[in-house]
Formats: structure tokens, sequence, C-alpha cells
């Protein structure tokens, strides 16, 4: 099985380190911003830092965005990663109202600047933060191969509300607060951490990504 | 409590890993980038490179060095000395770099930091402090620890959350390569004063440091250089200490 993979140059700031890493994990990378290409990728990756507005308009200034449609419609294996990920849902609050792909139901607000206790917490929310299995698990997806509870990176001052629990994939505790770590749907994961920046464990999911018909298993098509 | 960042911090006069006291008598240690490597191996949370004569010569000559790094390190890399425009941290993310630090061009102009996080969000903007005690308060320093520049640390750093940096790096200019431990009272008026994560450097010599600047001084995240470099300390040492004494950090 070959393991072809697209990502989306928009301009992202890690570009870089994503194909990278999709390289050390196995994928043979191509990097592009033809839409055609886009269009007809085996599997995509949007990488994102930064605003989710800036990234959309981006998206739109380089005739990406009905790509990146077309893409998905095919069913082929996505993955956005960050800001990547936050477009995936319906719109943004960030720097005021921005829509995004709306592949998943849902939003993307503000981390609270305090946590459950009400005492202040630092926003952005950086480091590495344990990755817990929302209640539909990780069997069948691309997380099925890391332990609960596996530390990755996060950089981020917004975080993803999938309207629907089943579209929860992962999420993490910064001092009481959930944050949505990554969301699912059909072929399509969204990571908030940087798996080309967690060391071994985010390299084993790019792996994973890569590799496992994984979209079939979710289905129950292949065990 | 969220888990404490451990950083290694690698100072680098291209191409050697050098190492001094008070930022100054610098040793050159080897090649940093198999240091690097070392230290991810080991679970090294981040890597800090900072080009030390960069600021002096008005070059950068660690965009090569980011780039090998981060052909085979998978964590967040930081890159500082001698940044001084949007253009400059544009070849760095280019390179693999992660995040910048910037210190002297943000003193000479502080709207570089509200630039820069314009441009490349704030989680990508480090600001780069060099602290050092003046009787009755701390002083921020630039180039390398050599410079006076009259400010204020606690205000400078207020102002640089109001510019929109996503990160403070401080780094104690008395106690830097001392070993004697980290300048607990600064960090903690530092953090305090601030809604961004910090990252304390300077000074650590033993185990209970870390502690110490992370209970007492708020510290989100350890800068740590000699201790590693010379092998005082191991990273498994650290981690073991910090399970042993609850101090949260990154489960291998």
């Amino acid at each position: 099985m070959t393991r072809n993979v697209t990502v989306v140059d928009y301009g992202s700031g890690n570009l870089l380190s994503v194909s990278r890493g999709l390289e050390h994990s196995g994928g043979i990378v191509e990097i592009t911003d033809d839409p055609q290409r886009v269009a007809k990728a085996e599997r995509l990756v949007l990488p994102g830092v930064g605003a989710f507005g800036k990234a959309m308009q981006a998206l739109k200034d380089r005739d990406l965005v009905d790509a990146v449609q077309q893409f998905v419609e095919t069913e082929r294996p996505f993955l956005g990663i960050c800001v990547g990920m936050q477009v995936m849902l319906d719109y943004s609050e960030e720097f005021g109202r921005h829509d995004g792909f709306g592949l998943i139901p849902g939003t993307v607000s503000a981390i609270p600047d305090t946590g459950t206790d009400g005492l202040p917490h630092p926003v952005p929310h950086i480091g590495w933060n344990n990755l817990e299995p929302s209640a539909r698990g990780w069997d069948g997806t691309p997380f099925d191969v890391i332990e609960p509870g596996t530390a990755v990176y996060f950089v981020h001052s917004f975080a993803a509300r999938p309207d629907a629990e089943e579209n929860a994939l992962a999420t993490c505790d910064y001092n009481g607060r959930q944050i949505t770590a990554a969301v699912i749907r059909d072929n399509m994961i969204g990571c908030q951490f940087h798996p080309e920046k967690s060391g071994p464990a985010g390299l084993a999911i790019l792996r994973n990504f890569l590799s496992m018909p994984w979209l079939a298993r979710q289905r129950g098509l292949v065990s | 409590m969220t888990n404490v960042r451990l950083i290694a911090r690698l100072d680098v006069k291209a191409p050697h890993l050098i190492k001094g006291v008070h930022m100054e008598g610098l040793r050159k240690l080897g090649d940093p980038r198999t240091f690097a490597q070392r230290y991810y191996r080991e679970g090294i949370d981040e890597i800090i490179y900072i080009d030390a004569v960069a600021s002096l010569y008005q070059r950068n000559t660690i965009v090569e060095l980011i780039r090998h790094t981060a052909e085979d390190v998978f964590i967040p890399i930081t890159a500082g000395g001698g940044v001084r425009s949007v253009e400059d941290v544009r070849t760095l993310l280019r390179a693999g770099a992660d995040k910048v630090a910037i210190n002297t061009a943000a003193i000479h102009h502080p709207e570089l930091i509200a630039e820069l996080a314009e441009n490349f969000g704030s989680q990508c903007v480090v600001l780069s402090i060099q602290a050092k005690w003046q009787g009755d308060n701390w002083e921020c320093y630039c180039d390398q620890g050599r410079e006076h520049t009259g400010l204020d640390v606690i205000e400078w750093a207020r102002r640089g959350n109001e510019l929109g940096a996503g990160e403070i790096l401080l780094t104690s200019v008395d106690r830097e390569g001392t070993r004697e431990g980290f300048d607990v009272p600064l960090t903690r008026a530092v953090s305090d004063a601030s809604k961004i994560p910090i990252i304390a450097s300077g000074g650590m010599g033993k185990l209970d440091d870390l502690l110490a600047v992370v209970r007492d001084g708020h510290a989100h995240a350890v800068a740590m250089a000699h201790v590693l470099h010379y092998g005082k300390l191991t990273l498994k040492n650290i981690r073991e200490f910090a399970h042993q004494s609850e101090l949260p950090v990154r489960t291998l």
C-alpha cells in the first residue's frame, strides 16, 4: 500500500515540520498549493498555526476552499492539525465570527482564562498535556496505537466544541476545563495538538494515519 | 496544575554549543545538534537555541542548525538571538523553528512584538528578558547581558503581555551559569505580573532548584543548560525527582 500524502501549502508556519513528521512516519509527501492536486490527493493533511480567520482567508486567496471540500467528498483520509483542525468546524469566534468548512458540526471558542477553581491560568494553553479518550473510544482510529494519558504538545488559545459527542475523539484537562484535543467524523480527523511536535507518540499517530485503512476499520469492514 | 515543561537551552556560537558564566567567558562544548538529538531521545520537552553572537555582529547563523535539527527532533524548537524583523522570523520558521525569542530588537522597537504576533500568532513570539538585580529593582539587559536598557523588568514584562507575546523566557544574568539556583523572587514577580507562561532560565544546579522555581517562583517551564550539557543531571534523574516531589511533568 502506498503512503502518499498531500500537505496543503497555504503559508502555514508549521508546514515544514508537519511534512517532516509525515516523512519520518513513512509518508511520501507532496507539498502543494495547486487546487487540483489537493482535490485529487490520496490523503490530505491541512496544517495550521495562527488565527482562524487568517487561515480561512489564506485558503480562499489560493482557491483552496473548494478543493478541500472536493477532497473531503471522496471520503479519503483527512487530517487537520491545530488551526487546520479548527477550520473543520462550523465557525470560530476568534477576532470576530469566521466561517469554517463545517465538516464537523460545532464551534470554536476561547479557552476560559481561569480554571474551574476560579484561579487564573495562562492562555495560550502551552505545553504537554495528557490525552484522554472520549466516550466513543479510540478503537479503529489512528489513536488506537497510543496509551490513554499519553502527553502531547499543545499551543492554542481557542478550542473546538463539537456539537455531537460522537465527533469528539480525545480531550485533555486544563485546570478542570475539558478541552477538545481531537475530533473525528468518518474519514476525517483533527488534532488540536501538534503530532509533528509531540515526539514518538505524535509520530505514532501520524504513522497510523498513513498506514491503516482506518475508515474501513471504523465501519467494521476490516478487523 | 499543568505539566511543567523541561527545556534544554543551547547557547550557540556557530558552529559550537557554548556555555559561560553570567553570559560571559564562553566555552565550546561541541556540536549543538548532537546535544539536541540526545536530549530529544532522553525525553526533553523543548529545545531553545540562542545565537549568542548574532546581535553583536548583526547576523543570524543558526538557520542551518535549525534546519538540520528539525530533521529528526520532533518537539518544539525555539530560536533566538539577533532576531530583528518579520523577515528574520519567517526565515527561522521556514527552517523548522516553532517559536522565536526576541530581546534586543523588541527593546528598541516594542511594536515588533505586536507585528510578529499579528503575522505569526502570539504562540510564536517568546519575549526574552535578561534581568539583572540593581539593588531595588531588576533591570532589562540586552546583547547577552552586556548592555543596560534602563527598562524595569516587571514593567517590560507587563508591556510584553499587552503587545501580544505568547511566553516570556526570563533569564537571570546574575544566576546564569552559576549553578546557584534560579532567581526565585525575580521569577515570581514576573510570573505574578503576567498572564502568559514564564520560562525560568539561569542558575539550575540541583534538583531542588527546580522545585523552588516552580512552587515558589511560579514558573511554568524551566530552561536548563549547564546541568545538562556537563552531564551533572540526566532527564531521567529530573523526571524521577519531579514524580517523587509531586511536581507534574510529562510521563514518558
